[in-house]
């Protein structure tokens, strides 16, 4: 087989560029060492059936069935019935649901640039060292770890217009009030405030790991050509930090665009359909109205939407890896 | 942290230099405070609310020192709804869901670690991108046909979505930074590759293994998405009971936040006792993912 070659191949170069873990020359360089080589991989792959089992169950086997589902018309209680592509075709047409992509990509926009700035501060500051750092860093990062729809629940109350702390600490400083999430004008950016609460945390991490990872020599040459700060900042630790701060983006995207517990929990998509994004379309579709042909496609949709936009993102990432 | 650059270096890396020493200092606590302020600020109003009679938790202007301060809404949350049996629940899912998430992906991290095999870790980054919800219908209706709706089972299974990608993402990276020459040692010496598994390399990895451990209870302990759909009244999670507590009353501020409090409060806990196994983990994660 082509591809068990190319594995016995790419064991011996990986042997060869690791002389510390390689057998004795000699069993190395006859075909009998390499093909002892590549039995023994071969049992190290028993140590990822169990898991590829477990993966497979809980995650091909959702997908394979949602693909399946979703040339059907399947209602919960009704026959089904195979309808090829109509419910991608119906979802295309479907206004309510490209409203939603417009306002998952609205969210979006606002879930990841306030986090990615802000953590890139904190890491900034962070990086630095000052007495109780850790201690001050457990506190910065327990919004992250904190349970999601309990925290949403919290700031629900936060956001009351009448009752609520925000407003009356708006008016306290002079600004004026605001409707929060009671509006259709102010609740995504509302809801993409406790996102940003909540994830500005993992930006600085990452951020800082890569503060942390900092060559010196450009730093030498800089303090020698006697840079600025402020010029340093720009055409070293930026351009240098740029990778991290992109994968940061990544991950934020893909989790932006999935967001579900705030928003269900603060709003469940109103008022109106103001802050239906596609994961609350999707929820209502599959368990308030149980259409789950329908629903299925949306699921396929969606992913394909993740994926795109992480591709693209991965790109640029590439871009600035290589720039 | 700063190891390689030395104190100089760091003051280009920062604007240190720039500042007098004090004047720096104190822009360096200003801004910290400013940082903190909106972190620390949610968990207090949510302890200040749950401390309060509704009287004064309604009241405007807020009440930011308890007049009355009072446990009775704790009292209340527990005594109205089985909140003990949903702790129980929560607990007992994400303990199990998490010892499975190990048992599997521990092995499975150092056999992509040894093979380089892609196709595990290609699923793990499926699973990353793919919204829980989308999971849940085929499960519902897989569960509904087994018998297995509204048992802990079925959240125990789901959560394993969410432990075992983590699990084999951070024991993968963790099992690929041991140097192997211990485990070479001792397959030369006639050891089988289960043996220097066992023996050499999974004690090596204990650090690691906390890290997922750690991860996957949080992260499950957490999840509100699947419990919502798939729970019954008698299998609720925490997160559910707290949102069901919203639902039916929507102005007993409280009892939610005293809610909310008890669901938060082991995972803030737990993130100020293991700091740094959790940074290890969430940056492990971010890193790659």
């Amino acid at each position: 087989m082509v591809s068990s070659l190319r594995r016995a191949v790419a064991e011996g170069r990986d042997r060869l560029a690791t002389p510390l873990s390689s057998p004795p020359a000699a069993a190395r360089l006859t075909g009998s060492g390499l093909r002892r080589g590549y039995d023994r991989r071969r049992r190290y792959y028993l140590f990822v059936v169990p898991a590829m089992v477990a993966m497979v169950g809980v995650i091909l086997f959702p997908w394979l069935f949602t693909l399946y589902m979703s040339v059907h018309d399947w209602r919960v209680g009704s026959e089904r019935a195979f309808v090829g592509l109509e419910n991608y075709i119906n979802l295309a047409r479907d206004k309510r649901f490209l409203s939603a992509i417009v306002r998952t990509f609205y969210y979006t926009v606002l879930a990841v640039g306030f986090p990615l700035v802000l953590g890139v501060m904190a890491a900034v500051l962070f990086h630095q060292e000052f007495r109780f750092r850790s201690f001050f860093r457990a506190l910065f990062i327990m919004p992250m770890m904190a349970t999601p729809v309990a925290i949403a629940l919290v700031w629900s109350m936060m956001f009351h217009p009448q009752l609520g702390v925000l407003n009356y600490l708006l008016t306290q400083v002079g600004l004026p009030p605001s409707l929060w999430v009671y509006s259709p004008d102010t609740v995504l950016a509302s809801l993409a405030l406790v996102e940003t609460w909540q994830w500005t945390p993992l930006v600085m991490l990452i951020v800082v790991g890569g503060l942390a990872a900092l060559p010196t020599d450009p730093y030498e040459s800089a303090l020698i050509d006697g840079a600025s700060w402020w010029q340093v900042l720009r055409d070293i630790t930026l351009p240098l930090i740029m990778p991290f701060i992109m994968v940061a983006a990544v991950l934020r995207v893909i989790d932006a665009l999935k967001s579900f517990d705030t928003i269900f929990a603060i709003t469940q998509g109103g008022p109106g359909t103001a802050s239906e994004t596609i994961n609350i379309y999707l929820y209502l579709q599959a368990f308030s109205f149980y259409r789950i042909g329908h629903a299925s496609a949306v699921v396929v949709v969606f992913f394909g939407i993740i994926v795109i936009t992480s591709l693209v993102m991965l790109y640029l990432r590439q871009k600035t890896l290589w720039a | 942290m700063g190891m390689t650059a030395s104190a100089g270096l760091d003051d280009l890396v920062t604007p240190r230099s720039r500042f007098r020493r004090p004047l720096r200092r104190l822009a360096l606590y200003a801004s910290l405070t400013v940082l903190l302020m909106p972190a620390l600020f949610v968990f207090l109003w949510m302890l200040n609310l749950s401390l309060k009679p509704d009287v004064e938790n309604v009241a405007y202007p807020p009440v930011f020192i308890p007049r009355n301060p009072t446990l009775d809404q704790f009292r209340e949350v527990f005594q109205s709804s089985p909140f003990g049996l949903y702790t129980r629940n929560s607990f007992v899912v994400a303990t199990a869901a998490t010892a499975l998430s190990l048992l599997f992906g521990v092995p499975a991290g150092y056999g992509i670690a040894k093979t380089r095999a892609s196709g595990l870790a290609m699923l793990v980054l499926i699973s990353r991108m793919t919204p829980g919800l989308s999971y849940l219908i085929p499960w519902f209706m897989l569960f509904r046909f087994l018998g297995l709706n509204n048992t802990l089972w079925a959240l125990i299974i789901t959560h394993l979505v969410i432990g075992l990608p983590i699990t084999i993402w951070v024991m993968m990276g963790f099992f690929e930074s041991l140097h192997p020459e211990l485990e070479e040692a001792a397959l030369v010496d006639g050891a089988t590759i289960w043996r220097s598994f066992t023996d050499i390399a999974l004690p090596l990895a204990r650090p690691g293994m906390v890290v997922a451990a750690i991860l996957s209870f949080i992260f499950s302990w957490n999840n509100f998405i699947f419990a919502v759909v798939l729970a019954g009244r008698e299998t609720r999670t925490l997160p559910v009971a707290v949102f069901n507590v919203l639902t039916f009353e929507q102005l007993a501020w409280g009892k939610l936040a005293a809610a909310a409090l008890i669901v938060t409060l082991p995972v803030l806990l737990l993130t100020a006792f293991v700091q740094r196994q959790i940074i290890t983990g969430m940056t492990a994660g971010g890193m790659k993912g």
